[in-house]
Parts: structure tokens; C-alpha cells; sequence
């Protein structure tokens, strides 16, 4: 075991990709849950998203195409879980585990020739003088574009949601969809377009790991990220900026787990790599105390007649 | 334009229809996809839905129809109660493989003593195994009110990393020449999970998944737990007033659903696969979740989609040697089953009728 052998500034900048699509996922399903909707797809939309993305990164040698594609496929597959809860009046987590289960197979499908091909590889930022900055260079300066992207989006998120009309009327219909719909807010429009949004934040984010963080297609390859950034949203008591904090932390077990494991450490490989699942119960048992801030009318659906 | 008027009761019809309209929906749908990727959709359907049953090969496929689906309709009971109740156990992929576990782990510690005890012991062990996970989700659940969708599902993946270090280290066969995978069990007779009549398919899973469908009918028919379960899921407010303990339903449902799960690995890897490998598990505690759905959670519609199911499973392996259809479109085809099932539950609560809204 040689534990000198892990960087400490690699280990924070390989945190941070580490974290990426966790924190486009969560922060596309805290968007779906501050507007009273519980999508369990996010596992389903990410793999799809990851295929997506990688087969048109491929055929286009575009990464970034690729995000765009993924996000559009995102969306699209979340169209499908929003007509389900929204119009056919389905439950919402039945329909969010069948949204995973048909995004799981279809990911498998689609990605069939893909197997073992490298993608076109996206290019990092780099700025001369900044990027060449000991320490803080490799750590906040010179990563890929989608990265930044991401904390711009919580960035966004947040200001939206706590600032403008726009997530107000989000919030409202979270908190209280019968009132909101007496103030004449169009309740169903509202949570479609969340879902929406949801869906191309996952799709993104699964992408980002086919694209750049693994660099490769496997089938099942989202391994319950998924499912991770749902805790991540509990985690982060439904506020953007703590979504990044968790999905660092996050990052950072599976970073420090992967080092670890590389470094020869006397614990087997399978222990280690159950760490991050592991982590993500106990840190759910930890705050599930503290349920208040959750929106009111989580996964409760809407029906306009009296 | 069309409008949904909410049902004052949920039609009963359509409780039954929706099933079947679903299953023909997916036929359709199903064939399209087929379509897209160039194979002759008729003769796809055909080979999935016939072949296994009718065909030339039916006597071959006729059993695995049982092997396939007892696993799926024993997992799918168990789910069925805590779904009703509102108690979402995702993680019965989890507990399956800790079931398979603990059983051959018991099995495999009297080797090669042969004994009549073993197999039975190696039963308790493996509902030990799978109740035991579940366990987790369902004491964190009463203890802290902490998510048990969320936690069961993280268990899942915790359960394939350690059955990847019992295949590597303490199962793992010493005459495997350092290959992954345990002893095999089907090589072993006190522990060997064999047909009950030669060559039928009829282990004890099928039996026990016989008797879990009984069990789970005079259970929410005929006992007060199965009231209160039925009643937690339908009106959870009135349920409380009408004394019904919260903590105890989550301990039951969960257990119960933990201990079939485990009873259906520990089956599994006792007979039809026969070793603990890591890739072992086949989703069947996923594929689970559509079988409880579709058979509108009740034990008798369970025992029926746990066939349908278990039929895709087969008629999918022939589709895959007969007319190379990837394995992964049978996948997207059980998962467009569960889409059309929820989406024509619709009708089963509302009426659709034409025209425009009347101004109140």
C-alpha cells in the first residue's frame, strides 16, 4: 500500500468530474420536485441520455452534439413518465420505476455496436497564466466546459427558484397545486415543463459519464447514479447550492474509493466500491429527520374536477 | 376534445380489461420496435407468445415456463403487499441475491456431508438471508422515517458487490482451478434443488410459489392484517384512526417481501443456475415489480402475469437463436408493459368524454 501515491490536487480535481453528473441530475429532479412531482426515472433517463449522447459524440465527432442530443433524449423519455402522471393520472412511483426498467432495456438496445468504441474526446478549457497556477490551476481552472456548465445551472436553478416569478409559480404549485390552479396558474403545463427539464438535466448528466468520465459505452454503466442523485435531492433539503456540496461529497468518496482501490489498500475491491452506496444510506438516515422543506405536494397527483 | 370525469368508484371491468389491453398494446408496439430493427414483427410475436407453448419444442420450453416464473411470481407476492399497504420495497434484486447467499452458504459449510436436513436448513437460511435485507430499509424506516425506496435500491447494489467478493473469496470453489464461482450445488445432493418429477421443471420453488399465492390470498382476504394492509393503502388517515400500528405493516410487509425474495434466490442457485457466480442474478427482482403491476396486485392476477412474464423470458431466448432479436428488446418490450398498463389504468378511474368542459 502506498498512499503517498495519491495527489491531493488530482484527487480534488478528479472530485469534481467525479461529481458532474450527479449534480446535473439532482438538480434537474429538484427543479421536478419543487413542482410537486416525483420522478424515479432519473436512473432510466441518465442511461439513456449516456447512449444517446455517446452514439451521436460518435457519428458527429461533436461531444458537444452529443450533450445536446442527450439532453433532448433526456426530455424525451421524460415526456413519456409526464403523460403517464400528468394526463393519465398514473401513479408516480409506479411510473418512474417503469420509466427505469424501459430505459434500462432500450439504453441496452441502442447501444448494442457501440461496445469498446473510444468517443471523440472533449477538449478541456485552458487558460495560459491561470491553468498554469500551481494547485489552484488543475483544480478550478481547466476542466471541460459542461462542468462549469453544471454550476452555472445550480447557479440558476437557484437564483430562478428564490428570485423570479417564474419559480415562485414552481414553488406554489409544489406547495399547494389546488391553490395554485384557483390562482389560474396552469397547473399540469407547469410540472410538464419541470419534467421536462428534469429529463435533459439526466440526460446530460449520463452522457457526461459515457463522454468523459468513463470515456467508454457498457451497458448498465449509470450504476445507480441515478438513484444517488435522488438521495442527493433529500440530501440537499430541496437547495441548489447544497446539491453541490453533496454531489462533491459524493464525488469525493467515489474519487477517494477509486484511489484507494488503486493504491492497494489491505480492504477487498467490492468493499470499497459498496462504500458509495453505503454512505448515501447512512447520510439518508442522518437527514431524514428533517422533512420540512420537502414540497408539500410531493407526489400527489393533480386532477382539475371537482 | 376529450376530458377525464373521475369514476366515483373504480370500474371493476376495467380493473380486469387493462391487463389484456396492455398486453395487446405492447404486442403492437412491440412489433413496431421489432420492426425497426428489421426483423418480421408477425413472426417475432409469434415466436414469443406461441413457440414456447404450442411449437414444435413446446415439451422443452413447457418447463422452463415454470422455472422461469416461479421466481418472478414469488418475488412479485411478496411486493404485492407492501405496494398495496404503500410500502415500496424496490430492493428485492437485493434481497434475492442475499438469499442465495445465506442458502448455498449454508449448503455449501456441511460439504460434502450428505444429510435430509441440509436442503430444509438451506431453505431457512436463504428467507433468513433475504428477510434480513429487508430489514434494513424497514427498521430505518420506522426508526428514522428515512425514504425506503431509496434505501432498499442502494442495497441492491451493495448486495452485488458483496455476492462479487463471496464468489472471489469465501464461496468460491477450492477445485474451480481459481475461477470465480462457487461449488455447484446441482452436483451435490442433499442440496441440490431437483425437479420433483423428472424433467417437469417442478422444484420446491414452484411449490412454494404455489403456496404463496394461497398464503397471500387468505392473507388480504380472510385475515385482519391483510384488511389493514388493504385498508393503509386505500385511506392511510382512516387506517390510522381504525388502530392500525404503521410500524408493524412496514415490518411486515417489508419481511415478508425480504424473505420470498431470499426464498426465491436461494431456490435459484440450488437448482436451475446452481452455483453462486457474480452475475448470478438476472433482474428478476426488477422484472418482479411489472409482474406485481400487471397482475393488479392481487395473488391470482400475480399467478397469471408471473407466467405471461416468465413466457417473454423464453419466447425472447428463441427470438434470440431463431431470428437474432437482441436480448435487450425483450427488456424494452416487459418495460412498454408496465407504460401501457398505468397508462390504460386511466380508464379503470375516469371516463373519458367528448366535448367541451361545461363552465361551471
Amino acid at each position: 500500500m502506498d498512499l503517498s501515491a495519491i495527489n491531493p490536487v488530482l484527487l480534488v480535481a478528479s472530485l469534481m468530474v467525479a461529481a458532474t453528473p450527479l449534480l446535473l441530475a439532482a438538480v434537474g429532479e429538484l427543479v421536478v420536485e419543487k413542482a410537486g412531482v416525483l420522478n424515479l426515472g432519473v436512473e432510466g433517463m441518465m442511461i439513456v441520455g449516456a447512449i444517446a449522447g455517446f452514439a451521436t459524440a460518435v457519428e458527429s465527432g461533436s461531444p458537444l452534439l452529443g450533450f445536446v442530443v442527450a439532453a433532448v433524449a433526456g426530455a424525451a423519455l421524460s415526456t413519456l413518465f409526464a403523460i403517464l402522471t400528468q394526463f393519465a393520472q398514473a401513479n408516480q412511483v409506479a411510473s418512474g420505476l417503469s420509466l427505469t426498467l424501459f430505459g434500462l432495456g432500450l439504453s441496452a438496445l441502442m447501444g448494442q455496436s457501440y461496445v469498446g468504441i473510444k468517443p471523440p474526446q472533449m477538449q478541456d478549457i485552458h487558460i495560459p497564466l491561470l491553468s498554469d497556477l500551481p494547485v489552484v490551476g488543475p483544480i478550478i481552472f481547466g476542466h471541460d466546459i459542461i462542468l462549469y456548465f453544471g454550476i452555472a445551472l445550480i447557479a440558476a436553478v437557484w437564483m430562478v427558484l428564490k428570485y423570479t416569478r417564474v419559480g415562485l409559480i414552481l414553488r406554489a404549485v409544489g406547495e399547494n397545486h389546488d391553490a395554485a390552479h384557483a390562482l389560474g396558474y396552469k397547473v399540469l403545463r407547469i410540472r410538464v415543463l419541470a419534467i421536462l427539464f428534469g429529463g435533459a438535466c439526466a440526460g446530460m448528466g449520463g452522457a457526461y459519464i459515457s463522454l468523459i468520465r468513463v470515456p467508454q459505452w457498457t451497458e448498465g454503466m449509470t450504476a445507480g447514479i441515478g438513484w444517488i442523485a435522488l438521495a442527493l435531492v433529500v440530501f440537499a433539503s430541496w437547495k441548489p447550492w447544497r446539491v453541490l456540496l453533496g454531489a462533491y461529497l459524493f464525488g469525493g468518496v467515489t474519487v477517494v474509493q477509486l484511489n484507494l482501490q488503486a493504491a492497494g489498500v489491505a480492504i477487498p475491491v467490492e468493499y470499497l466500491a459498496m462504500s458509495p452506496y453505503l454512505i448515501t444510506i447512512v447520510v439518508l438516515v442522518i437527514l431524514s429527520a428533517d422533512k420540512s422543506s420537502a414540497p408539500a405536494a410531493l407526489g400527489r397527483n393533480f386532477h382539475a374536477s371537482r | 376534445m376529450i376530458r377525464l370525469e373521475k369514476r366515483p368508484q373504480p370500474s371493476r371491468a376495467w380493473s380486469m380489461a387493462t391487463p389484456l389491453v396492455a398486453v395487446l398494446a405492447t404486442m403492437i408496439a412491440g412489433g413496431l420496435l421489432f420492426a425497426i430493427l428489421g426483423k418480421n414483427p408477425v413472426e417475432a410475436i409469434r415466436t414469443i407468445f406461441w413457440e414456447p407453448l404450442f411449437g414444435e419444442f413446446a415439451f422443452y420450453y413447457r418447463p422452463q415456463l415454470l422455472v422461469k416464473g416461479a421466481p418472478l411470481v414469488l418475488i412479485a407476492i411478496g411486493l404485492s403487499l407492501g405496494f398495496r399497504a404503500g410500502i415500496w420495497n424496490i430492493g428485492a434484486e437485493g434481497q434475492y441475491i442475499m438469499g442465495a447467499l445465506f442458502g448455498a452458504g449454508m449448503g455449501l459449510a456441511f460439504y460434502p456431508h450428505e444429510a435430509w436436513y441440509i436442503f430444509p436448513l438451506m431453505v431457512i437460511s436463504g428467507a433468513f438471508g433475504g428477510w434480513l435485507w429487508a430489514m434494513i430499509p424497514a427498521l430505518l424506516k420506522v426508526r428514522f422515517g428515512t425514504n425506503e425506496i431509496l434505501v432498499s435500491l442502494m442495497l441492491v447494489y451493495v448486495a452485488e458487490q458483496f455476492l462479487a467478493s463471496m464468489s472471489l473469496g469465501l464461496l468460491k470453489n477450492p477445485e474451480g482451478f481459481g475461477f470465480p464461482g462457487s461449488r455447484n450445488l446441482q452436483q451435490y445432493e442433499s442440496a441440490h434443488n431437483a425437479d420433483l418429477i423428472a424433467g417437469s421443471g417442478m422444484h420446491w420453488g414452484v411449490v412454494a410459489a404455489l403456496i404463496a399465492v394461497i398464503f397471500a390470498y387468505v392473507l388480504l382476504n380472510r385475515h385482519m392484517l391483510g384488511y389493514q394492509i388493504r385498508l393503509t393503502g386505500e385511506a392511510p388517515r382512516a387506517a390510522r384512526f381504525a388502530g392500525v400500528k404503521p410500524a408493524r405493516l412496514i415490518l411486515f410487509c417489508l419481511g415478508a417481501s425480504g424473505m420470498l425474495a431470499g426464498l426465491a434466490g436461494m431456490f435459484e442457485v440450488s437448482g436451475p443456475s446452481g452455483q453462486v457466480s457474480i452475475d448470478f442474478n438476472v433482474g428478476y427482482g426488477f422484472t418482479a415489480i411489472i409482474v406485481a403491476f400487471l397482475g393488479r396486485l392481487h395473488p391470482v392476477g400475480i399467478l397469471l402475469a408471473g407466467g405471461l412474464m416468465a413466457l417473454t423470458y423464453i419466447g425472447g431466448d428463441i427470438a434470440q437463436s431463431n431470428m437474432g432479436l437482441p436480448s435487450a428488446a425483450i427488456q424494452v418490450f416487459q418495460g412498454m408493459l408496465l407504460f401501457f398498463l398505468l397508462a390504460f389504468d386511466l380508464l379503470t378511474n375516469f371516463r373519458l368524454r367528448l366535448g367541451k368542459p361545461e363552465v361551471a
